[in-house]
């Protein structure tokens, strides 16, 4: 679960870390009257969900509240990267003397957190990473001992940052790792982290992720989940316990299992290359879990029909322990209780798997074909979809 | 032969009186696994299928001699039962719990790495030697024994690509479910190490997906360090970047991880990549 820059920032504020003294606003108006309130020069800057926001525009200095007002009637409502902008931070313009960068992360191969510090601060650490490697120092931590003090000198050092701000990073950095730590996070950046014109350091900007798997033990951190940067069949699938991703195919996936839904998508979008129907493809990741009992069937068909974009739906279930002839009814079960009239392919392997299609077959409804093969079902699906538009047209 | 699980397996549960404890512990004995006894805090005493049951895994192993446990425990306690196995002296443990947050399995890795345990998992089908025993979750029937080892990041991927090979009547030695977290306790290179020292397995299917790069080790490793052929086949293709595909592991994150930088890999150490799992068998 990604934070927003001011969610992030907040956080920090809470471990220790100087942050500018912004507040985040929805309207004009409160933009107008925190720029008043915090005085002098403000940045209002949108809070959406990716990077470059401020080559879309989305970040403006306004000298005076009049002018805040103005950019963040502009801002607001603007799109960034399909993502609309429904609240912008005012923070009070800062006099920066150097941009500095530090990150906690999980490095997956060292199995081990991991802190970068680059002197490199406010651009794009992947791109430093590719292009100028040196001048990233990393510090691995080990997850029972946690930061060390010198581990932040190795950065401070490393990084040539003076030695008169060491103190004060060394403390930025402690902090850091203890928020990147006891919020679960998976990614814990500050950049750019500045060193002001008065000498001292300020996290000007902030990126939090959360690792979705520890929210149980972080209710307070799942409520900052931001329900309007996500597709609502996303919010919806979350809460019926669906593993759903929104694509932007037409074809409707239904699998059991994580890694036979990326396949069944891959080869959905190979298939429709292949045939050459242009825009055909998955409209969806989508994993029921095992078993593939009526009701969640039934959810999950009411989730993927919600997408208009949706012409088609390709049903793949494994069925291992749970026989294919158990699921082909709970299938044609959760069909009648959800109304659809958009064609379904429905591919059934595994144990009792011909038995399980004698059922799809025998219920001789319309828009209802069974598959064999995983290229089979895909291109049926495709197939189906397609004549699904014409009749539209 | 084959690896890791056999007829010698004496096998212990912990969360056997769960709802999925239970269930799959009736799946294994049916299967013929040699299941001695489980584990749940507070139910010591009480009897299950026929096995004791004690609130410890010290105690378990004691009384029944186990020498692997499989957890089918819920997320949040998942961490504490590993550890508890680890320092039971398990010499094999098998985690199924989907879920463990990344930071408890950073903190248990670090802690396997100074045991003698062997884990695989989590978040994994477990392991299946046809014929001999079965710890975890896969569906038996679908398998038969043979030369084939199978080692796998998914679960009914792995179950389609037994499938078909059972189909064909191609048999598989042993089929190991490493699981897709980011962290785990056994990686590819592990069990492809195993393949190549066991005399039963002739063959090497492995079966991936995108996120981390495991598979790119995998295949530096396959080049330089086995004799026994290895087909491949990479799920996520079509998945976009920065999105957990449902396994935790599976993430492109700052472009790496791709499919096409793993198949890239896995090509120029010469290994035969399947376009989609249904090819597998015919490229074997």
């Amino acid at each position: 679960m990604n934070l927003h820059e001011y969610q992030s920032k907040n956080l920090f504020a809470q471990f220790g870390i100087p942050t500018p003294k912004g507040k985040v606003v929805t309207s004009p108006q409160e933009a107008y009257d925190v720029a008043k309130e915090l005085g002098g020069t403000v940045v209002v800057k949108a809070q959406v969900l990716t990077g470059g926001r401020g080559k879309a525009g989305g970040v403006k200095l306004a000298r005076n509240p009049d002018e805040a007002a103005e950019k963040a009637e502009a801002i607001l409502g603007m799109t960034i990267k399909g993502l609309i902008v429904h609240k912008v931070l005012i923070d009070p313009a800062a006099d920066i003397r150097q941009e500095l960068y530090l990150s906690v992360t999980n490095d997956r191969a060292a199995r081990k957190p991991l802190m970068m510090g680059s002197a490199e601060g406010g651009m794009d650490i992947e791109q430093v990473n590719r292009e100028t490697p040196e001048k990233i120092v990393r510090e691995h931590i080990d997850p029972f001992l946690g930061l060390r003090d010198y581990q932040a000198r190795n950065i401070a050092s490393g990084i040539r940052l003076p030695r008169e701000h060491w103190k004060q990073f060394t403390d930025i950095a402690r902090n850091l790792f203890r928020c990147f730590q006891e919020c679960d996070a998976t990614l814990a950046e500050i950049n750019p982290l500045v060193i002001t014109g008065a000498g001292t350091m300020l996290a000007l900007d902030g990126k939090m992720t959360i690792d979705d798997n520890a929210l149980f033990r972080h209710p307070d951190l799942a409520e900052m989940r931001d329900l309007q940067a996500e597709p609502p069949e996303e919010t919806r699938a979350r809460a019926a316990g669906l593993n759903y991703i929104k694509l932007d195919g037409d074809i409707g996936c239904m699998v059991n299992g994580a890694g036979l839904a990326m396949t069944t998508m891959d080869i959905t979008k190979d298939v429709a290359a292949r045939m050459g129907i242009n825009g055909s493809g998955p409209a969806n990741f989508l994993d029921i879990g095992g078993g593939a009992q009526a009701d969640k069937v039934a959810a999950a068909l009411r989730i993927i029909l919600s997408d208009p974009k949706v012409k088609a739906v390709l049903l793949n279930i494994f069925g291992g322990i749970t026989r294919c002839d158990e699921v082909a009814k709970g299938i044609l079960q959760a069909r009648n209780e959800v109304k659809m009239d958009v064609p379904m392919v429905i591919r059934l392997a595994g144990t009792n798997a011909a038995e399980g299609r004698a059922i799809i077959d025998g219920a001789n409804l319309p828009n209802l074909q069974s598959a064999t093969t995983l290229v089979d079902a895909a291109e049926k699906a495709v197939l189906a979809a397609r004549a699904a538009k014409e009749a539209k047209h | 032969m084959a690896i890791l699980v056999d007829q010698n397996t004496r096998l212990l549960v912990t969360g056997i009186t769960g709802r999925e404890g239970l269930f799959h512990t009736q799946q294994m004995i049916a299967y013929g696994t040699n299941v001695v006894g489980g584990v749940t805090p507070g139910k010591g005493g009480e009897w299950v299928e026929g096995k004791p049951v004690f609130d410890t895994v010290k105690e378990c192993r004691e009384s029944t001699g186990a020498n692997a446990a499989i957890i089918y425990v819920p997320a949040r306690f998942a961490p504490d039962s590993i550890y508890e196995c680890i320092d039971a002296g398990m010499e094999l443990i098998v985690c199924i719990t989907e879920g463990i947050p990344i930071a408890d399995m950073m903190k248990v890795r670090e802690h396997l790495d100074l045991s003698e345990s062997r884990l695989i998992g989590p978040n994994c089908p477990g392991l299946l030697t046809p014929g001999q025993a079965k710890v975890g979750i896969m569906p038996g029937y679908i398998a038969t024994p043979g030369n084939v080892g199978v080692v796998s990041k998914s679960g009914t991927l792995t179950y389609e690509v037994v499938n078909a090979l059972t189909q064909r009547g191609i048999g598989q030695s042993t089929c190991v479910g490493i699981g897709g977290d980011p962290i785990n306790g056994t990686d590819f290179i592990d069990v492809l190490q195993l393949f190549e020292d066991d005399p039963q397995t002739d063959k090497v299917v492995l079966i991936g997906e995108i996120g981390g790069d495991d598979e790119i080790k995998a295949a530096a490793f396959i080049r330089d360090h086995m004799t026994k052929p290895v087909v491949a086949f990479i799920a996520g293709k079509a998945a976009p970047e920065g999105r957990t595909m449902g396994h935790a592991g599976a993430l492109i994150e700052g472009g790496r991880g791709t499919y096409k930088e793993k198949v890239e890999a896995l090509l120029a150490a010469n290994i035969k990549v399947a376009q989609h799992p249904e090819q597998i068998p015919d490229l074997l």
